[in-house]
């Protein structure tokens, strides 16, 4: 069981590390702003929500837990405001230019 | 290569990029943050010598980790106050060199 | 393998710490900076230093970054002639020879650094008992060296009598910051209507559980200042005039109440800032519920800056 519980982790750490990696390559590749965006939205929901997810079972309790769901939670918010703010920036920009 | 070992000389060579930088440029908001550089050096290289002193169940020694949490807030106090005087110089003279013969811009002056 | 990650995380933080010397624009600089302030978080961890990750995320990592980013956004018409006044090669070496030769003297120090280490870790794990707190960090901060804790919140405060005095003459006394006009129904107001209660309880937690645990006042009262910097930041609320009196008692009640009880020691312990026998935790908690508001004033008032315009009569 203990065994099973930590390959679960690895693998569901493994694929959050993964997608963070897509986003931070199209970061890097992608042309223009409201793309980048796009894909950064990936790392933040997608990656961060499989490590955490990952790290649930090596949590040391419930309210441990508790607390990574917060923090998954909280940086989607901020995650989310922001690139709201930027895109609409990048949007008003393009509009005056 | 143990922990403080490695992070003393990150930190060694953090503040020779810190000193560099603030040499090289022009802007001071990029000297400014050259020499935050520089203190962030100064603070790790504490922090290494704090894991060195792991002793009697805890981590680290905690006399050098309670001045660094003083030494980073006064840091950024300093900071606000050196952000706040560059502020001032450029809204009197609408830019912010340091040179001495600089003139001053002709909207301003109106202390 | 844990040498690898170090060896990983200091490899990162250095290529950020260069990224911010050698940005082109003062910007990308500021986010630099702000990113590598973030990482260091993760080499305290390493160094394990819980609080000082703590402090250094939210104030060298967050405040810092937040006030250099905004210091960029309007020092950016600057950025031509800072291009223009670039050094020339020959300084550029020198600078080269120069922090190398500094890098390699400390580099030499940290190698010949002596084995076994000194550390005051056993003296403070055995005076600890009597103060009542089980957070070592904070048993020095609040008991072992007082002193420092008590001139650090009065240099806070003189560094923000130093940012109020950058005033001109015409705004002297007035509302710090800029007024920002944002959109009321937009997503910052939303946000900056929802956050904040989230996160002054979590402000209030870190501060209550540094006690025991990583924590303390300092990185509590850091969360507190970022939520009202978010609403001010949203247009929900704005920045208080500097003359008012109640901001200035606020600001000088914390330090002050910090020096009463050191006067205090004196007389019932027989020396400054000396806790007599039964009392430390009381008066430890005094001092942290005292200084708690005003950290998180001056914190704020720090980050808002000089007064730059006059309230409304």
């Amino acid at each position: 069981m203990k065994a099973a519980l930590d390959i679960a982790s690895v693998l569901a750490i493994s694929a959050g590390a993964f997608f963070f990696l897509a986003g931070t390559v199209a970061l890097l590749r992608f042309p223009d702003t409201l793309s980048r965006l796009h894909a950064l939205t990936k790392a933040d929901n997608l990656g961060l929500g499989l490590v955490v997810v990952g790290l649930l079972p090596r949590a040391g309790g419930v309210s441990a837990g508790l607390k990574l769901l917060c923090i998954w939670l909280l940086a989607l918010l901020a995650g989310a405001t922001v690139s709201q703010l930027i895109a609409r920036t990048v949007q008003t920009r393009d509009v005056r230019s | 290569m143990t922990a403080p070992t490695i992070f003393g000389i990150c930190a060694a060579l953090l503040v020779g990029i810190g000193l560099f930088g603030v040499i090289i440029s022009p802007h001071p908001l990029r000297k400014l943050l050259a020499f935050n550089l520089i203190g962030s050096g100064v603070f790790m290289l504490l922090g290494a010598v704090a894991r060195r002193g792991a002793a009697a169940g805890m981590g680290g020694d905690p006399v050098p980790q309670a001045l660094l949490i003083t030494g980073i807030v006064v840091a950024f106090s300093a900071t606000a106050l050196a952000v706040a005087l560059l502020l001032r110089l450029f809204n009197e003279t609408g830019s912010v060199t340091l040179a001495a013969d600089a003139r001053a811009h002709p909207d301003a002056g109106d202390t | 393998m844990i040498a690898a990650l170090n060896i990983g995380v200091a490899a990162l933080v250095l290529a950020l710490a260069l990224f911010t010397i050698v940005a082109r624009e003062s910007f990308a600089a500021c986010v630099g900076f702000l990113a590598y302030g973030l990482l260091l978080t993760l080499v305290w961890v390493q160094l394990q230093g819980l609080d000082v990750a703590l402090i250094e995320g939210a104030v060298g990592g967050g405040l810092t970054g937040v006030l250099v980013i905004g210091a960029a956004v309007r020092l950016r018409s600057t950025q031509a002639a800072a291009d223009a006044a670039r050094l020339g090669m020959p300084a550029r070496m020198l600078a080269v020879l120069l922090s190398g030769g500094v890098a390699a003297a400390m580099a030499a120090c940290v190698l010949a650094l002596p084995d076994p280490a000194p550390t005051l870790a056993p003296q403070v794990s055995a005076s600890m008992a009597a103060t009542g707190v089980a957070n070592p960090v904070t048993a020095v901060l609040l008991a072992f060296r007082a002193m420092d804790t008590l001139l650090e919140a009065i240099v806070l405060v003189l560094a923000l009598i130093g940012v109020w005095s950058l005033a001109p003459d015409r705004v002297w006394g007035g509302r710090p910051a800029l007024g920002y006009d944002v959109d009321p129904d937009g997503i910052l107001a939303y946000v900056a209507r929802i956050l904040p209660p989230i996160g002054i309880v979590a402000g209030i937690y870190i501060f209550w559980a540094g006690a025991d645990h990583p924590g303390g006042k300092f990185q509590g009262a850091t969360i507190l200042a970022a939520m009202w910097l978010l609403a001010m930041r949203a247009g929900l609320t704005d920045a208080p005039p500097v003359d008012r009196k109640w901001l200035r008692l606020a600001l000088v009640a914390g330090p002050a109440a910090f020096f009463a009880i050191g006067l205090a020691g004196t007389v019932t312990a027989g020396a400054f800032l000396a806790y007599p026998d039964g009392y430390a935790k009381v008066l430890i908690l005094a001092i942290e519920w005292a200084l708690l508001p005003s950290l998180a004033l001056t914190l704020f008032l720090l980050m808002a800056g000089a007064p730059q315009r006059m309230s409304a009569p």
